[in-house]
């Protein structure tokens, strides 16, 4: 019987772990993918500093080496039970069954499908491309092109991609997509200074620390355009270039534009597993499959399960500067949970 | 009118590929805090020409990127250069300057209206 | 570089979107303009399914106009229609059928509109019922299916390429024919699901075309209305915005040179036609290289022409635009003294050649 097991070896898991570990508390992650990390192992760097984002992840690496922390990777997590006792049986795509005192979810987050939004041809077109695509040619390529090889002369960035959309079935706000239109707009302009950036947005919102400075730095200084408006379609044009229809509402008139790559700002989905997870130990999730906690501002951290945790963005889309004050607060209620049990 | 008794209409559509970029250029080059305006619309707000006038300060940025250079032309005399826009704007853009480089701009450049 | 429509079947996003399209034993639902202006295309459709693929379609010549002019014009309330569809139903009914297929894509928008509401307001349905009771003592049952009757060709279209006396293939060049495709708006943006391919890349055409060797072209423009709009032309003084809606689209298409532009609806297959001569009146603009305009045909008369036969029996000469530039292309002979013969061989009026659009 282990303290804790921890679903999920992104950061907010890692964190919880190593947190944990500093508290004297032994934990167990099952990590369903064949390396720990998370989504941050597909990101070339970070908001708002730029630092690179697999120092982060080396850095936790070294953490849960230094902590011995075991992980079971290629572990993926079918049901957990509850028993008598209070204590959790986990089921998972190994032979063995996992015991636990306690569990924290920390499922992480799944990225927007953006075929899911037919009129902007992701898939279709192939210089339509996602944030996390850019952030793949950020990570692997010298020198950046449109997919088709065509030579970046202008680029648009589409807001809101799979967020704040009644017609996908997600009202809520990714909050993080904003700000990586942001830092992808600036990094576009670094690389490129002849490249012409526009950012087609709805609301700019600028929460985060250093968030606003980036969006002022973006205008003033790297030149990138920011135009309210969302964009409505794209279209392959005859020279292959897109073209795209939004409206410039500060205007008051529609613009068609033709750009040689767009990038979809897509957003941040609960993954399926959330779902899994809470029927079968009876958490509450919303509509959106993300984890409710017990209290939004007290006890972030606690599922309305006793003995059931939840770490990082498996409550809502959240920047790795919450989900790692996330998954600190979450490894802390745990502990506190298990000091009693620990005393007896 | 010809013999159908109606005709094609010009498109109201903002054409990205026509517009003359020559003056939103001009401006940001010798006015950079221009490029951050926010469309929050205090220095309209507090503008002594909008309040009788179609003058509006705030739409200027967009009209200039726009290439609406008639309407601006137009409008820009209404500006009395108060200076009570520069005193709100929460980005603190130098608009008196960004009126002095429209009127120079549209004199001196050879914009495509 | 020409760039088409290959990349998006390659992809076949449009799959998600399918519909159960009955295709035998059919209640027929006529348009009320398509007789005069594709005077052909609804015989065709009756022609080829009960002829050729020996399908059972019922014509009914008790049906009427489901009235959708007037009710987009707002001269006919929506308790009005739903009884006039109430009506047709009930005509469906006794003639012992269950799927109807609808020839007008504003019909069929409206019959799916009215059969939404119905499930949502079954309130609705009663008081209609009650309604069409009262003012003809009919009854009726809500149909299994409802198809519009390019769905119907569609699910043929593999059964139509089999016999198929000439392809989309330029017999000069031994390339594909290019086509732009043209899908009335409420055939699926006011229900994509209801649409084969959904309403962002609609395949109901596009599948017709790609099966008898075409190529589909994809313009920046594909999705734009025509501009039909119901009330916006109906007013003579209104007609400049409906047809500079037209004008957008030629003018996105015009660089990718179309063989031919091919329309499910009655009214964009008119206005896109019709307003080609419009416009070269006007601006002295055609927007094909020759001054011919480009053809625009209803998906039966492709069908015809494709199954081997006589364009003149299919109408073709009625259009604005002549299509002998297009039957040249796909090998496809025609007597041009027949053009403007009635069914005995007598001679028929010939039209005034406009100045600007060439009439072969």
């Amino acid at each position: 019987m282990i303290d804790v097991i921890i679903i999920g070896g992104g950061i907010a898991g890692l964190e919880t772990a190593c947190t944990l570990h500093t508290q004297g508390i032994e934990s167990l992650i099952l990590e369903k993918e064949k390396e720990i990390g998370g989504k941050l192992t597909q990101w070339d760097s970070l908001f708002p500093s730029n630092r690179n984002a697999k120092e982060l992840v080396e850095t936790y690496k070294d953490e849960i080496q230094k902590h011995t922390i075991t992980v079971y990777v290629n572990t993926k997590v079918i049901a957990i039970k509850k028993q008598n006792d209070g204590t959790f049986e986990i089921f998972t795509s190994r032979e063995i069954v996992f015991k636990a005192k306690t569990i924290v979810i920390a499922s992480g987050y799944s990225i927007f499908n953006a075929e899911r939004k037919e009129e902007y041809g992701y898939a279709i077109y192939p210089n339509v491309i996602t944030s996390a695509d850019l952030e793949h040619m950020f990570a692997t390529k010298k020198e950046l092109k449109a997919p088709s090889g065509r030579t970046l002369e202008r680029v648009a960035f589409i807001h809101c991609v799979g967020s704040r959309d009644e017609k996908v079935g997600n009202h809520y706000c990714s909050r993080l997509c904003c700000v990586t239109g942001v830092k992808q707009a600036i990094k576009i302009r670094q690389m490129l200074p002849e490249t012409h950036v526009f950012n087609f947005y709805m609301d700019l919102r600028m929460y985060g620390l250093g968030f606003e400075e980036m969006y002022r730095e973006a205008q003033e200084k790297h030149g990138v355009q920011f135009i309210r408006g969302r964009v409505s379609e794209i279209a392959q044009t005859n020279e292959g270039r897109l073209q795209l229809k939004a409206e410039d509402t500060l205007a008051a008139r529609p613009v068609r534009m033709q750009v040689d790559m767009v990038v979809l700002l897509v957003g941040m989905e609960a993954p399926e597993c959330n779902s899994i997870l809470g029927k079968s130990c009876n958490i509450q999730y919303n509509a959106a499959q993300f984890i409710v906690p017990q209290d939004i501002h007290y006890s972030s951290g606690i599922t309305s399960a006793e003995g059931v945790f939840v770490s990082g963005t498996s409550i809502a889309p959240l920047s790795v500067f919450d989900t790692i004050n996330h998954a600190r607060s979450t490894a802390l209620a745990v502990s506190n949970f298990l000091m009693p049990i620990q005393n007896e | 009118m010809n013999k159908f008794g109606f005709s094609t209409h010009a498109s109201r559509v903002i054409d990205y590929e026509t517009i003359d970029t020559k003056l939103i250029s001009y401006i940001v080059e010798n006015e950079p805090s221009f490029a951050s305006c926010i469309s929050c619309g205090s220095c309209t707000a507090t503008c002594s020409a909008a309040n009788l006038t179609y003058f509006n300060i705030r739409r200027l940025n967009v009209q200039i990127r726009l290439g609406e250079f008639e309407e601006i032309q137009q409008e820009i005399d209404k500006c009395m250069l108060c200076g009570k826009c520069m005193l709100v704007c929460p980005r603190g853009i130098n608009t008196r300057n960004v009126i002095m480089l429209i009127k120079r701009g549209l004199t001196t450049l050879e914009i495509k209206k | 570089m020409i760039l088409i429509m290959k990349t998006i079947t390659k992809k076949q996003s449009w799959n998600s979107y399918q519909k159960e399209i009955a295709n035998d034993n059919l209640y027929y639902a006529r348009s009320c303009i398509r007789q005069n202006f594709f005077p052909a295309s609804e015989h065709m459709f009756l022609h080829i399914l009960q002829k050729e693929l020996g399908k059972n379609v019922f014509d009914d010549p008790n049906h009427t106009t489901c009235t959708g002019i007037g009710y987009h014009a707002d001269v006919v309330l929506f308790d009005t229609i739903q009884t006039v569809i109430a009506r047709h139903f009930a005509l469906m009914t006794e003639a012992g059928l269950e799927h109807m297929a609808i020839s007008c894509v504003t019909s069929f928008g409206l019959y799916t509109e009215v059969l939404h509401t119905w499930e949502h307001y079954p309130e609705q349905l009663e008081k209609i019922r009650d309604f069409l009771y009262k003012a003809t003592k009919k009854e009726f049952n809500l149909p299994k299916s409802i198809a519009h009757t390019s769905d119907v060709i569609y699910s043929l279209r593999d059964e139509i390429a089999q016999k198929a006396q000439h392809t989309l293939i330029n017999k000069h060049t031994g390339k594909p024919l290019r086509a732009v495709e043209h899908i009335g708006c409420h055939y699926a943006k006011m229900f994509p699901s209801k649409g084969v391919g959904g309403a962002e890349f609609p395949q109901v055409l596009a599948g017709m075309i790609e099966s008898w060797g075409g190529e589909v072209v994809d313009y920046p423009e594909r999705r734009h209305c025509c501009g039909f709009g119901f009330r916006n032309y109906l007013v003579q003084a209104n007609r400049g915005y409906s047809m500079s809606n037209s004008k957008k689209k030629f003018e996105s298409m015009e660089v990718y040179k179309p063989d031919f532009i091919l329309t499910n609806c009655p009214g964009c297959s008119m206005f896109m036609d019709k307003w080609q001569y419009t416009i070269a009146e006007i601006d002295g603009k055609t927007y094909d290289s020759y001054g011919k305009g480009i053809p625009v045909l209803t998906y039966e008369e492709l069908t015809g022409l494709v199954l081997g036969y006589n364009p003149w029996d299919l109408g073709l000469q009625m259009h604005q635009v002549q299509s002998e530039s297009l039957l040249d292309k796909m090998g496809i002979s025609y007597d041009p003294h027949l053009k403007y013969t009635d069914k005995h061989g007598n001679q028929l009026p010939k039209p005034v050649s406009p100045l600007h659009l060439t009439q072969t």
